[in-house]
């Protein structure tokens, strides 16, 4: 990571968005970068378009606008393709990331010619086979780092263990099941990240 | 650092009140003198009394002093004269005069 | 020794509160500074600090309670946004005119209406001049070196006056990002007992707070109170001084960035500074010689020593994130024009208004506020005065 990166995530509501960005923020601070995790607040609606922002930087970071020049765009429910701009300024070296049952080829038309990168992956199939259940989260995080390659995976796999082991230390379940998830969307994703 | 109540008056410059005003000190209602604002006032005639004790929790600035169980002559120091006690009393034990002094008779 | 860490502004305000363990923390929720009693409340709960928290039944009650307990001798504090501050309008002025050191953490959110739950300074600048200490943060680092400076500048008896600490709300307070925390006993340290002189439960020693005041005593009573908030600018400048040199951190009155040789200033306060720091690097990478001054505190105003830190600018731009509906620009435009004026020194002067509730500021907003200063300057053009930024108008359509 010579330079910085800027992180746009596209949900709903009650999707975790939000909460995969601080994720991400959390786990590149252990790394030693400098990181921001923001949401754009509005009232709570559970299913409302949402969207929450990330900047991971070897700089401390001042800037306290939103994001309007993304380098990576995450977009962690398809339905928001008919509705939202996602990739509005993304910028054409950058990438876009789908969360979809849908094959990519059926995505690529919806994104108004974005000509970057396009990810696809199947957040839901993941957390289900997983974790028993729809947490489209853990996947999508995953699928960042995968894309990115803003830590080493090693090191990420790690800090993930010892971060799900924290929060999750009365469920023990839950930690196996999300590193599952973790590995999972990697594999995944392999094919499409040998493509790009 | 404690009040000194007689030190602060209307000539007292700004630097040397109390911050806010406060008083660091208790008691210091009786430092003023309210007796100066009345024009009438009630005289206590000790034979006619028989110490039923309904004056002094009417009188409005505590100027009936009671020791057990027993009232004395009026605080003239801080009495305003308002003539509350001439009223509540059933003996005609208090009577109101004109005048600052207290005259007896 | 820091610890280096990443957390909310929200986060690192509540971070601090446990640090400094005051005695007694009165709050009622509001968006969004919820979480900084929520957060104590949990530290509490987990036997992490001793402060006696009470829940009330509004915000009025959580400044009189705040109020009480600190006559009462207990160092206290409060947390709130918006409506809430406004609710609180009376105590605050109580708090001020008692001389009660205490401290508010304030997460600025704009006030209705329209309701609108997002960030501006139209709360806190509503209560500017209730008598009130306020020092504002960029980030949620200076929110909390900031809250830990607060009751040695409210208890010192120079000042004897309540602080706020003001962040601007979800910008920072919802944010997550590195921050370097104190160790728990240094702070300790450097926020020191409370020990006050006079206090209401002090038995034997008995006292009387906030007298009805004659006008023979109330206006030298807030002259009084004038001068104490006068006399804080030493004590807010010798207290970042001594947080400076233990911590490393910091700043006095305000920050000066790349200001020394500007020929463009802008003059703005909170988060948005960051941003406006940023433009001034990819700026000066071009040869446009701009700056920024970043107001920390606001009451007392530092009239003399703003003035003097623009005396050798061509132009300036006052960024208010608050509207006074006076047909004359916010209230930090207002300040500056009146220090300008009283110091004669005469910049071109321009006055924005920006963000409100919640509206975004971004480096290309700064940019473009720099050219205009640049066109001024060199008199092209003739601007207008509290020219809204990001605004649609008919005339930008």
């Amino acid at each position: 990571m010579d330079k910085g990166i800027e992180i746009r995530w596209h949900g709903r509501g009650g999707q975790g968005a939000k909460t995969a960005a601080l994720l991400l923020a959390d786990v590149c601070f252990k790394t030693g970068a400098y990181v921001q995790g923001f949401p754009e607040y509005g009232p709570e609606r559970m299913g409302a378009p949402i969207t929450a922002f990330n900047r991971i930087s070897p700089e401390d970071i001042r800037v306290h606008s939103n994001i309007y020049y993304p380098d990576l765009v995450v977009v962690v429910d398809d339905t928001l393709l008919n509705s939202v701009d996602v990739t509005a300024g993304l910028k054409e070296d950058g990438a876009i990331i789908i969360n979809t049952v849908r094959p990519r080829d059926e995505i690529i038309p919806l994104l108004k010619g974005y000509k970057g990168k396009v990810y696809t992956i199947d957040a839901r199939d993941i957390s289900v086979k997983a974790l028993g259940k729809y947490f489209p989260n853990t996947p999508m995080l995953s699928a960042v780092v995968a894309v990115t390659g803003l830590m080493d995976w090693s090191l990420f796999i790690r800090e993930m263990r010892s971060s799900y082991e924290h929060k999750f230390s009365k469920k023990p379940e839950v930690i196996e099941g999300n590193m599952n998830a973790l590995e999972l969307t990697y594999e995944a994703l392999k094919e499409q990240l040998n493509e790009n | 650092m404690r009040t000194d109540i007689n030190k602060i008056n209307e000539q007292t410059p700004y630097e040397d009140l109390t911050e806010g005003l406060m008083m660091f000190a208790g008691g210091t209602s009786k430092h003023f003198k309210t007796g100066e604002w009345r024009t009438d006032t009630p005289i206590f005639d000790k034979d006619k009394c028989k110490q039923c004790l309904l004056c002094a929790p009417v009188c409005p600035d505590g100027c009936i002093p009671v020791k057990d169980s027993r009232r004395s002559d009026f605080d003239y120091d801080h009495c305003k004269g308002c003539g509350i006690c001439e009223k509540a009393c059933p003996f005609g034990a208090i009577e109101m005069i004109p005048g600052v002094e207290p005259v007896r008779r | 020794m820091s610890v280096k860490d990443r957390m909310s502004g929200n986060e690192a305000v509540a971070y601090a509160i446990r640090q400094i363990d005051p005695d007694v923390m009165p709050a009622f929720p509001i968006t969004p500074s919820t979480e900084i009693p929520q957060m104590v409340s949990n530290y509490i709960a987990n036997g992490m600090m001793n402060t006696e928290f009470i829940p009330v039944e509004s915000e009025h009650s959580s400044m009189s309670a705040t109020i009480g307990a600190e006559a009462a001798g207990a160092r206290s504090l409060t947390a709130t946004s918006s409506c809430g501050l406004a609710l609180m309008w009376e105590e605050l002025l109580v708090a001020a005119s008692n001389r009660m050191p205490c401290v508010l953490a304030l997460v600025n959110r704009t006030l209705s209406g329209p309701i609108n739950i997002n960030c501006d300074h139209s709360d806190s600048m509503g209560a500017r001049d209730t008598g009130w200490i306020q020092i504002y943060a960029e980030n949620n680092q200076e929110a909390y070196d900031n809250m830990i400076q607060a009751f040695p500048i409210a208890e010192d008896k120079r000042v004897h006056l309540p602080v706020m600490i003001c962040q601007d709300g979800f910008i920072t307070s919802h944010a997550v990002q590195n921050i370097e925390l104190n160790e728990d006993s240094e702070v300790k340290e450097f926020v020191g007992e409370y020990e006050p002189e006079e206090f209401l439960l002090n038995k034997g020693n008995p006292v009387a707070f906030g007298p009805y005041a004659v006008s023979n005593y109330s206006m030298e009573a807030k002259k009084a109170q004038e001068k104490a908030m006068e006399d804080s600018k030493e004590v807010i400048i010798s207290t970042a001084r001594k947080y400076k040199e233990r911590f490393g951190r910091g700043f006095e009155l305000f920050e000066e960035y790349r200001t020394n040789d500007a020929d463009y200033i802008m003059i703005i306060m909170g988060s948005a500074a960051g941003t406006a720091k940023q433009a001034v690097d990819d700026l000066r990478k071009k040869g446009i010689k701009a700056g920024v001054l970043k107001l920390r505190v606001f009451r007392p105003f530092p009239s003399e020593e703003i003035a003097n830190a623009l005396k050798n600018c061509k132009c300036v731009a006052v960024m208010d994130r608050t509207e006074s509906y006076n047909g004359n620009g916010g209230p930090l435009s207002s300040e500056v024009r009146a220090a300008l004026f009283e110091y004669k020194i005469y910049p071109e002067v321009v006055c924005y208004t920006y963000g409100l509730s919640g509206r975004d500021f971004t480096v290309e907003n700064v940019y473009e506020i720099f050219d205009e200063l640049s066109g001024v300057s060199e008199g092209n053009i003739d601007i207008k005065q509290h020219r809204y930024i990001n605004l649609r108008t008919k005339e930008e359509a």
